[in-house]
């Protein structure tokens, strides 16, 4: 029981670690710090930058909330930590 | 039918809506009082939260302070939203699995310590009151635009429609009212939104509207138009920012640290069945509060643009009726210092002749794009479903915080269901009149205390949080001296650059170039390093802690547990 304990938080630490990486890019490093970069390339009517920084950055978050909801789901069937 | 009319019947209909749903959600518990019997289903607990979180000052004051702040407004849309994140994969699926009632609750049981649980008590009622008196403000302006009451007939009469649902269905009543008021709410923000976005771009979807081109046929997006009409008057170009890069960073991450510590936020997630459902419904508040957020901006563009072509240059007399209404509430200023009877908006202090208060942006916007009356009455009744949703839900964490952490947890361990029912319908019934009070008699600094709001919930409870989940070794003496060293400094550097000495408040003085707003994310960085090296060099937390520790990380209950009441 212990073992799977460990075993399912090691899994639900390297799913924080992938998801908030991505959490930090989109909003503090495209939005923030690369924005200026970005800015010299133009979709439409939008500097990339400052999409990711006013738009951009909210659509990858909620999507990131989706991802973990899946795979936390799964990951709690696998070891059977499920509520019924 | 007139603008007053109408106003009077679309916010006449949504109050009888809420005091309908109080009726019918009333409370017969404390768990129905406090966390809706932890039976709301996960999509309505979304639509909740999304009204809790979204203030009268997301919707009423962000688009605004975006119209003016162009691209560093970044720093409300990102941090208003982000928080989520963390809220979701760090905070919420754990403090279900607790399962008890309040912040308070986890600091005091994980931390085993009385103290931790009093500066948890302190620090929610403190973050919570200077929040709900800006709501209790904002409700007030609405009344005493739209329906001509006078302010404080406004928030007398919003005290008065709080009390009714929230003292009679406490979580449960607030739970079903709110997710009618995200309805409204959301309604209200995008009708105009998307009417504007089609007149000025023939692009219906605002978040697309947004990075369009005109519908005037000069082939110019709107983005460009802006630019070049704010680089004209002087304003640095709309697309670009001011603020410094470190102090976008720390504001960012300041306001999501603290909207996932914030209490009223947390303690939604305790109000669904189950783990799963605490996630999935993170997800869903995600959505319909970025729903609002995606179209914010949009707003905002529309609505500096629209403004500077209705305005500037024109003739004083000749100004649209909605300009000389809000006018006469004093947020709107014109002043001729050149004495040629024209309006010259400029970035220029000196030669600026029109000051305008970022606040009416929203409220002023159908009006200034012409639409029909009935829009604008909508736009006041979102307005004031935001005000009151988010006062809701702040007004039973501080009732909570008194009747279940203070008085039922340290001071009267043997009172009865019924009578901690009673104490904290009394509890919501005062902090009502003293927020009311408040809203009233504003004290000067609300604006500047939602700063201080959001940087002490980032210096304090976030960490604690945090660390009880993650840090298994965390111990009581480690998170008190982490939360004190945190709260305090943010505290002293905001009311160092605030109150003391305002006049160097500039990036100058600033530490590394990071304003007051910001100052939370270094708080909460002292927070952990304190918390971390103190626990380090005191005894491990006793078993039974570690236990619960383990226990929570785990949706599964491992041995069913007993529930209490």
């Amino acid at each position: 029981m212990e073992d799977k304990a460990k075993e399912y938080w090691t899994r639900n630490l390297r799913y924080l670690a992938i998801l908030l990486s991505i959490w930090f890019l989109v909003s503090f490093g495209f939005g923030i710090l690369l924005v200026d970069q970005l800015d010299a390339i133009q979709i439409g009517g939008f500097r990339l930058g400052f999409w990711f920084a006013q738009q951009g950055s909210q659509f990858v978050f909620v999507i990131l909330i989706f991802v973990y909801v899946r795979l936390m789901n799964n990951l709690d069937k696998e070891f059977g930590f499920d509520e019924v | 039918m007139d603008i007053q009319t109408w106003t009077f019947i679309i916010v006449g209909a949504s109050f009888a809506l809420y005091i309908g749903i109080a009726f019918w959600a009333r409370a017969g518990s404390t768990t129905d009082f406090y966390i809706a019997g932890s039976a709301v289903h996960p999509l309505a607990n979304g639509m909740a939260t999304a009204a809790d979180w979204m203030s009268a000052a997301s919707f009423i004051s962000m688009a605004g302070l975006i119209a003016f702040l162009g691209r560093d407004g970044a720093v409300y849309l990102m941090g208003w939203t982000g928080g989520y994140v963390l809220l979701a994969l760090l905070l919420a699926p754990y403090l279900r699995k607790f399962g008890k009632f309040t912040v308070p609750d986890f600091v005091g049981d994980r931390y085993y310590s009385r103290t931790a649980r009093l500066v948890a008590i302190l620090c929610a009622v403190f973050v919570s009151f200077t929040y709900v008196a800006g709501q209790m403000r904002g409700a007030g302006i609405v009344f005493s635009r739209f329906l001509d009451v006078g302010i404080h007939e406004g928030v007398i009469i919003g005290m008065i429609i709080v009390f009714f649902y929230a003292v009679l269905g406490g979580m449960k009543g607030i739970t079903y009212t709110q997710v009618a008021q995200y309805c409204v709410l959301i309604f209200a923000y995008m009708v105009p939104a998307i009417y504007i976005s089609f007149m000025m771009t023939n692009n219906p979807v605002p978040q697309i509207g947004f990075g369009s081109m005109l519908s005037d046929g000069s082939g110019v997006s709107l983005l460009d138009k802006l630019d070049g009409l704010t680089t004209e008057l002087g304003f640095a170009a709309y697309t670009s920012g001011t603020k410094s890069t470190i102090d976008v960073f720390f504001i960012t991450a300041a306001l999501m640290v603290g909207t996932a510590g914030l209490p009223h936020v947390i303690v939604r997630f305790f109000t669904v069945p189950k783990v799963k459902d605490a996630r999935i419904s993170a997800g869903y508040a995600c959505i319909f509060i970025v729903l609002l957020y995606s179209t914010a901006p949009a707003v905002a563009a529309f609505a500096r643009a629209n403004l500077i072509e209705t305005v500037d240059q024109v003739e004083y007399n000749e100004v649209p009726e909605w300009f000389t209404n809000w006018e006469s509430t004093g947020l709107l200023v014109f002043d001729d210092k050149s004495g040629d009877g024209r309006i010259n908006y400029l970035a220029d202090p000196d030669a600026n002749e029109l000051e305008i208060d970022p606040d009416i942006m929203v409220l002023a916007n159908p009006e200034i794009a012409n639409l029909p009356n009935w829009v604008i009455g909508l736009v006041a009744a979102g307005a004031l479903a935001a005000a009151l949703s988010t006062a809701a839900g702040l007004l039973l964490v501080i009732s909570t915080s008194v009747a279940h952490d203070l008085v039922k947890r340290t001071m009267l361990p043997d009172m009865t269901d019924k009578g901690e029912l009673n104490i904290a319908r009394i509890a919501i019934a005062f902090t009502i009149l003293i927020a009311g009070y408040f809203g009233v008699n504003p004290p000067g600094f609300v604006a500047q205390t939602v700063a201080f709001a959001f940087g002490l919930a980032a210096a304090s409870f976030f960490p604690a949080i945090m660390l009880g989940i993650f840090y298994k070794r965390m111990n009581k003496e480690g998170a008190i001296a982490g939360m004190v060293s945190g709260i305090l400094f943010t505290a002293c550097y905001i009311i160092y650059f605030t109150y003391i000495n305002p006049e160097i408040s500039n990036p100058d003085y600033w530490w590394f170039g990071i304003s007051p707003e910001g100052i939370g994310t270094l708080g909460m960085l002292i927070n952990f390093a304190v918390a971390i090296v103190v626990s380090r060099y005191t005894a491990p937390p006793p078993q039974e802690i570690q236990d619960l520790v383990e226990s929570i990380r785990i949706p599964r209950a491992l041995v069913e547990k007993v529930k209490s009441d």
